[in-house]
């Protein structure tokens, strides 16, 4: 019979051994990602994959998270008279915080959950296991490809989530509440600085990173059965989304 | 040549292979019988390094697996095909792209000849007019005819097939057999089958191994298979209940 505190020392355990293999499973990537030859049809793929597949999704949830913002920010800085900050208001949560985190967690859910189930049902199937008979690097053919789609395409759809974002409080402010279209766009212009936009992209392209990492990593090494694959694919969504808004944490108190 | 020698492999607390010594005739068909969960699929898993040994070597043409890593066991993977027990077919591709895959990333053809070998190949299984259909419009035998087609894309000095007729009507055992004496008569591989078709496997083998308890209990031809006075053998190869093995899968002897 087992003590509590080995119990307990069994786990540290197996979480640490489960932190360093996703380490070291970032660091193959990436080693195998500086080796040629890189199939850039396969990145390509991918990217269609990733970003071009995800473009509704993000027009969606970005148009109707800037009518929030707009709607949410009007109705606090009224209360100081200061609406006409509504457009910087929106702006610098949208490049700063809400583009990157919001298209990173659409990304997870979307692309991120089809890229564990994919890879894990190509584990659990011996489709893998096929790879690497025929000489074929796993990691090469099916790591590699996903992770730079992932740091070409979450900085895209950023972008198009922070325009698209900033439109949205433009009808809800503009259109809907009254509030004149050049004091929207003048005082953001005045307000955004090129280190905000700088620090969403660098955001963005961490995110990139975390939301493929974690998602093929799962599917990688699912378990064993239909079981093993559901298990990993919400593990990998569950992961992706949580390390990406702790990981928002760190970078906004190291950028801003 | 092949050759096991002294091999062990546990998996936890499992012994699956407890010292393993065999030698697999260049040219010939051998196959390795035993019951199910006895450990057949670990053994030749071995020859392409899917799984490395506890302790033991594996010599494919005088190379010992064991000590090669990178290009030098990439080229040893090469010599082989391997047929997997579910096929193992990419399901995101068509027959004609899985036949032509090893040769997409493994040569340097032309995609004409490719395209060229790829239908030869898939002639040869009798799925000529069924490239464009991915694997899950496929039947159980063709997935096994198309995966031997992939097989035999390389024109490979050795084939491992990995039960290759598991869960096939009788009709389609035999005819599944008839091919692999047909491709090896035609291309003149090596080939080890994982099997426990008894007595259709005698037909096409020129040297059975009976897997028992972790060893190689019986070698040789199959009339001295068929002949041998081992209780173990003679209770397998008639299927009785009462002798030295334990019917289930993976079961210990029942002797000390």
């Amino acid at each position: 019979m087992t003590s509590p505190l080995e119990a307990v020392g069994r786990v540290a355990l197996a979480q640490v051994q489960g932190m360093g293999r996703m380490t070291m499973f970032l660091g193959s990537a990436c080693f195998w990602a500086c080796l040629p030859p890189l199939k850039l049809r396969r990145i390509v793929r991918q990217i269609h994959f990733i970003g071009v597949k995800s473009v509704s999704v993000i027009l969606l949830t970005a148009i109707f998270t800037g009518m929030v913002l707009g709607l949410q920010g009007y109705y606090t800085l009224r209360k100081f008279g200061s609406e006409a900050l509504l457009g910087t208001a929106v702006a610098l949560s949208l490049i700063r915080e809400l583009g990157p985190v919001m298209a990173a967690l659409m990304v997870t859910a979307r692309a991120g959950s089809a890229t564990a189930a994919e890879i894990g049902i190509m584990r659990i199937t011996e489709q893998i296991d096929a790879l690497t008979a025929m000489a074929v690097n796993p990691m090469k053919y099916l790591v590699v490809p996903r992770v730079i789609a992932g740091v070409i395409a979450v900085p895209l759809l950023t972008a198009i989530f922070d325009v698209v974002g900033i439109y949205g409080g433009y009808l809800v402010g503009v259109k809907l509440l009254g509030i004149s279209s050049g004091t929207y766009f003048s005082e953001m212009r005045n307000a955004v600085e090129m280190s905000d936009i700088n620090g969403g992209f660098l955001k963005s392209l961490s995110f990139g990173i975390i939301v493929t990492w974690v998602c093929t990593y799962k599917g990688y090494y699912t378990g064993h059965g239909a079981e093993g694959v559901v298990k990993s694919t919400t593990e990998a969504v569950v992961l992706s989304s949580v390390l990406v808004l702790v990981w928002d944490y760190f970078m906004t108190s190291l950028l801003f | 040549m092949i050759e096991f020698v002294d091999l062990h492999k546990s998996f936890g607390q499992q012994r699956v292979l407890n010292g393993i010594n065999l030698t697999i005739p260049h040219g010939q068909i051998t196959a390795i019988i035993g019951q199910s969960g006895s450990g057949k699929s670990v053994l030749i898993k071995h020859l392409v390094a899917l799984i490395r040994p506890d302790s033991g070597q594996v010599l494919v043409d005088g190379a010992e697996l064991g000590q090669l890593h990178g290009k030098a066991l990439d080229l040893v993977r090469e010599k082989f095909g391997v047929l997997f027990q579910g096929g193992a077919l990419f399901d995101s591709m068509t027959l004609f792209d899985n036949v032509a895959f090893p040769l997409r990333e493994k040569t340097r053809l032309a995609e004409t000849e490719i395209a060229t070998r790829a239908t030869q190949r898939l002639e040869a299984v009798g799925l000529a007019d069924m490239g464009h259909k991915y694997p899950a419009e496929l039947s159980g035998g063709m997935k096994k005819r198309a995966a031997l087609a992939r097989a035999l894309a390389q024109d490979p000095a050795i084939i491992l097939f990995d039960e290759p007729t598991t869960g096939l009507d009788p009709i389609l055992v035999n005819s599944i057999h008839r091919l692999i004496l047909d491709a090896h008569k035609r291309f003149g591989f090596t080939a080890v089958v994982v099997s426990h078709e008894i007595p259709e496997i005698f037909d096409i083998a020129q040297t059975v191994a009976l897997l028992h308890d972790g060893v190689i209990v019986e070698c040789g031809s199959p009339e001295v298979i068929m002949t041998s006075a081992n209780p173990v053998v003679r209770q397998f190869i008639t299927g009785g209940s009462h002798g030295p093995i334990r019917p289930g899968p993976g079961s210990q002897s029942s002797s000390p």
